[in-house]
């Protein structure tokens, strides 16, 4: 063969900036893909790599994430009047999560800003958002909206472990740092580059994302790695994600959520409101996106509302429909996310549930499988008003001991 | 005088168990604790400083979901950790190393043997089986046999729809594997020396039988028929040690309103026309209430705290003849860094969880030997963990600590009492054994504590030294436990209750026993019943 050129070059995923230290870690093979990048669903275990979230501590690769740079005089005017909440408040160096709504108040996607200088913003979110932030900016003047989605490096790094571990590297101070703020660091002295460390994640649980420019990459993920080699540092995935999200009660696109741009039946897409998200949706702000109808939505009431259940049995309920008596004759909603919470030792799920139903009695029917045999069964569900998960840590400045 | 309707004694954690759910009916409870700490023998103590041991019980695999899940521990700040990668040492040199994942450990079984291999899957698959049944009896009161009220009849029938379904053939299965021992249990599926070695080590642990002793299969199941997270088989550890257990039962026992007294060590229960109706404290105090619990074993517990003349006949010779023979020492072992096996690759998976000092089955049984005539063993089997390789909050960052359960140790020697000089001289055999597989080993240690039988008896009160409150062999079990006809948790003095591991379903951390007890005093004073009755894993 004379051609050596790669015949499925085109097929390929682009691989993150910290892929040839995760693909060395991933002994399992066990990759899928997040906005065209080759993702880990696992490393080598991932109830194992869970609990490194909630005993030690772990490193998820947030490369993939979408991440813009928005610039100039009008940029707060112009996110302002894009999310739904009121980020005019929010001081330079502090993260915010919001939410962002098409005309009709539909839910496009959720994401965070970080104030970065006066005009300068970044905003993060799981699903490419170009377009809109540029339709947003229509009639802003002075606004820069820049894709830095491939020039920035992120790892996110959660757990019980995680501030001992950014002391051990030498981020002096990151204890001070409370929940949403902002720290800057120089990295490798006199490199003259920086280390932006941000106390948010996506676990509920004590952490920090790490943000740097995709040279370092490597550097960051070696120096962490040595810093860590003592807590039990480990590579997490996708897999172990969505079980610590799922325990703070956090929504997850395409399983709690359809991207309202991407929906095609107009009711199969959600409001602010029915995700219980209805914190994020400020009236008394200047005019946002998706203002008229979502005023509607709340007087009116929601179709559905996100919910947290606590099923009794072990018996994953995974897709299953809720209905409001034993016999299941009436249909009151659906399962969204569903597990068994190894920390909490318990069945627990999301679900979106008509409202009028949520004071009476819960059911899920469940469907599970042994040994190539169907079974099914009917749990009695318990409401639950506070997140599965919610240590002290994960709020307590300066965070405690391991 | 005040009149508690409950006094719990003994803060280990059945008793803690217990008193939480009378405490959660209503009831105005009391546990009082001879030592200044509660847990018993689910402890966390830091004897060095800055390493927190685990003195006792070690790893956790038979807490019961359901009363973790009922009592909230969670909350009160139990997180339980699976711990991956035991590895086997056997008289050859190449360890058996068992991989998390099934592929690699079927890789690694074909390696040693690839008969065993094969065969590994049979054996696991009737494991499972018989585990499913035994698991189903674990937070179910024994059903007295020679009974005829509803209850009874109930949960006989109960006890005979399980065994109809495992089928007919495994009903003679059944039967044999609760009176064979594990080599010959063993010598079914394997060939290979090391892999039945390692298999049957869950056999004797805690027990005074050797792996070719009659019994000692079932053994074997009782501690493979716990799980993780429906991991059947796997085990955990409790984050900040053993002691986390308890200080979560406490905190569910004081959130409902029950107290704990420590230093209080019992002197004697108070019997009154055949009741019971408190107890007296070491320090003369006296204690009074409707019900007295005993969380002690049953051979203390009647024939220490009991005066004699207050049991009908012929209970304090069955107390007295309760088989509880101590057969296990223990090491705790702070070290100034990890310790590297020979032949065990040095990654994070496999060197970091438990290692088999096993031998084969031949070395253990003259292991075992060496117990019979009243010695230790000098070529013992060791079953070791390093918890602090998986929790980073029982060791300095960078150091660790290693509990290495041993047998055999009598709780009696032949040639005399148990001194200081012979419990170091024990401690150097277990040492000398890890360096042996792991050169180097005894200079990482920076302090060792050594327990043999006498130590754990004087401290936490276990009778020789027995970690199982007795032993699990079928004379001893479900409805024989602790003798026959007091299954129920009822002893024969009126009012007075067991909870402890000397009950039905055994020893272990599980919290069963002091659940179970809660039931029958609660259906006794006709209150409702709060206490889960299925972890429900097999419906």
């Amino acid at each position: 063969m004379t051609n050596t050129e790669d015949r499925w070059a085109g097929e390929r995923l682009m691989e993150s900036h910290f892929h040839p230290r995760q693909a060395a870690l991933n002994l399992r093979d066990a990759w899928s893909s997040w906005n065209g990048y080759k993702f880990a669903n696992y490393y080598y275990d991932a109830e194992y790599e869970y609990f490194c979230i909630r005993n030690s501590c772990g490193t998820y690769d947030i490369c993939p994430m979408q991440k813009y740079e928005i610039t100039g005089p009008d940029a707060e005017a112009m996110l302002n009047r894009m999310v739904t909440r009121n980020i005019a408040n929010l001081k330079e160096n502090r993260v915010t999560y919001v939410c962002w709504c098409t005309d009709e108040g539909r839910m496009i996607d959720d994401g965070t800003i970080f104030k970065l200088g006066p005009e300068k913003f970044m905003l993060t979110c799981g699903s490419p958002c170009l377009a809109w932030l540029r339709k947003s900016a229509f009639g802003f003047g002075d606004v820069t909206i820049t894709d830095m989605s491939d020039e920035t490096a992120a790892l996110s790094f959660q757990g019980p472990a995680s501030c001992e571990v950014l002391k051990k590297l030498g981020l002096e101070g990151i204890e001070t740092a409370k929940p949403f703020d902002i720290m800057h660091f120089p990295f490798q002295g006199g490199s003259g580059k920086e280390l932006m460390v941000s106390r948010t994640g996506f676990t509920g649980d004590l952490g920090y994302e790490l943000w740097i420019a995709p040279e370092l990459a490597l550097d960051l993920w070696d120096a962490l790695y040595d810093a860590g080699d003592d807590y039990g540092i480990h590579p997490y995935g996708e897999v172990a994600t969505n079980m610590a999200r799922l325990e703070a009660g956090f929504i997850m696109p395409d399983m709690e959520f359809s991207e309202a741009l991407k929906t095609i039946h107009f009711q199969h897409d959600q409001t602010p409101f029915e995700l219980n998200l209805g914190w994020l949706v400020d009236f008394k702000k200047p005019h946002f996106n998706g203002r008229r109808a979502l005023l509607q939505d709340r007087d009116k009431g929601p179709a559905y509302k996100l919910t947290k259940l606590d099923i009794e049995g072990n018996k994953v309920a995974e897709g299953a429909y809720l209905y409001s008596n034993r016999r299941c004759t009436q249909e009151i909603g659906y399962i969204t996310s569903a597990m068994w919470s190894p920390v909490v030792k318990a069945n627990i799920a999301l679900a979106m549930i008509k409202p009028e139903y949520l004071e009476g009695d819960i059911w899920a029917e469940i469907y599970y499988q042994k040994e190539l045999r169907q079974y099914s069964k009917v749990a009695k569900c318990t409401v639950k008003n506070k997140p599965f998960w919610r240590p002290a840590r994960a709020r307590a400045t300066p965070p405690p001991g391991l | 005088m005040k009149q508690y309707d409950a006094i719990i004694i003994g803060a280990g954690h059945n008793g803690l168990t217990n008193a939480a759910y009378l405490a959660k009916a209503g009831l105005d409870v009391i546990v009082v604790e001879k030592n200044d700490y509660i847990g018993g023998a689910a402890v966390s103590r830091e004897l060095h400083e800055g390493w927190i041991y685990s003195n006792c019980s070690y790893v956790c695999s038979m807490m019961r979901q359901a009363l973790h899940r009922d009592l909230n521990l969670t909350r009160h700040g139990l997180v339980l950790v699976p711990y991956l990668g035991t590895v086997g040492f056997g008289d050859g040199d190449r360890p058996l190393i068992s991989y998390h994942n099934a592929d690699a450990s079927y890789l690694e079984l074909r390696r040693h043997s690839p008969h065993d291999a094969d065969s590994m899957f049979r054996f696991q698959a009737d494991l499972a089986r018989y585990a499913q049944l035994i698991r189903k009896t674990l937070l179910r009161t024994p059903p007295d046999p020679t009974s005829f009220r509803p209850r009874d009849i109930q949960e006989m029938l109960f006890l005979a729809k399980q065994f109809w379904m495992l089928g007919e053939r495994e009903i003679y299965e059944y039967m044999r594997f609760f009176t064979m021992s594990a080599a010959e249990f063993l010598d079914d599926y394997f060939e290979n020396d090391l892999i039945k070695a390692a298999m049957a080590s869950p056999a004797v642990i805690g027990t005074a039988l050797g792996v070719y002793s009659p019994g000692s299969a079932y053994i074997l199941l009782h501690h493979v028929m716990g799980d993780v997270d429906g991991n059947i088989g796997a085990w955990g550890l409790a984050r900040g040690g053993m002691g986390a257990i308890s200080t979560a039962l406490a905190g569910a026992l004081q959130e409902h309103g029950g107290e704990i007294r420590t230093n209080a060590g019992v002197e004697r229960i108070l019997v009154k026309g055949g009741k019971a109706i408190g107890v007296a404290l070491e320090d003369g105090e006296e204690i009074s209430a409707r019900i007295v619990v005993s969380n002690l074993d049953a051979k203390r517990t009647f024939t220490q705290i009991i005066d004699k003349d207050d049991l009908p006949p012929g209970i304090y010779d069955k107390a007295k003849n309760f088989k509880i023979r101590g057969s296990s020492g223990k090491l705790n072992i702070a070290l100034s860094g990890l310790p590297k096996f020979t032949g065990v690759p040095d990654n994070r998976y496999i060197n970091r969880g438990g290692q088999l000092f096993a031998g084969s089955l031949e070395t253990m049984e003259r292991a075992y030997d060496c117990w019979k005539r009243g010695r230790w063993s000098d070529d013992p089997f060791i079953e070791s963990v390093i918890p602090s390789a998986w929790d980073p909050t029982v060791a300095p960052p960078g150091k660790h600590w290693m509990a290495a359960f041993v047998q055999y140790c009598p709780s009696k020697l032949a040639d005399g009492p148990w001194t200081p000089e012979k419990r170091d001289q024990f401690g150097q055999t277990v040492i000398d054994k890890i360096e042996r597989y792991s050169p180097g080993f005894k200079d990482l240690i920076v302090h060792m504590e050594v327990r043999t039988p006498h130590e754990i008896e004087a401290e936490i009160g276990l009778t020789e030294g027995n970690i199982f409150q007795g032993e699990l062999t079928l004379d001893q079990l479900l409805f024989n436990r602790p003798f026959p006809g007091y299954a129920q948790y009822r002893m024969p003095i009126k009012n007075m209750y067991m909870c402890g591991s000397s009950t039905h379903p055994g020893g272990g951390v599980s919290s069963a026993c002091g659940a179970n007890a809660a039931r029958e005093i609660l259906l006794d004073l006709k209150l409702p019943n709060t206490v889960p009755e299925d972890d429900c894993y097999d419906e």
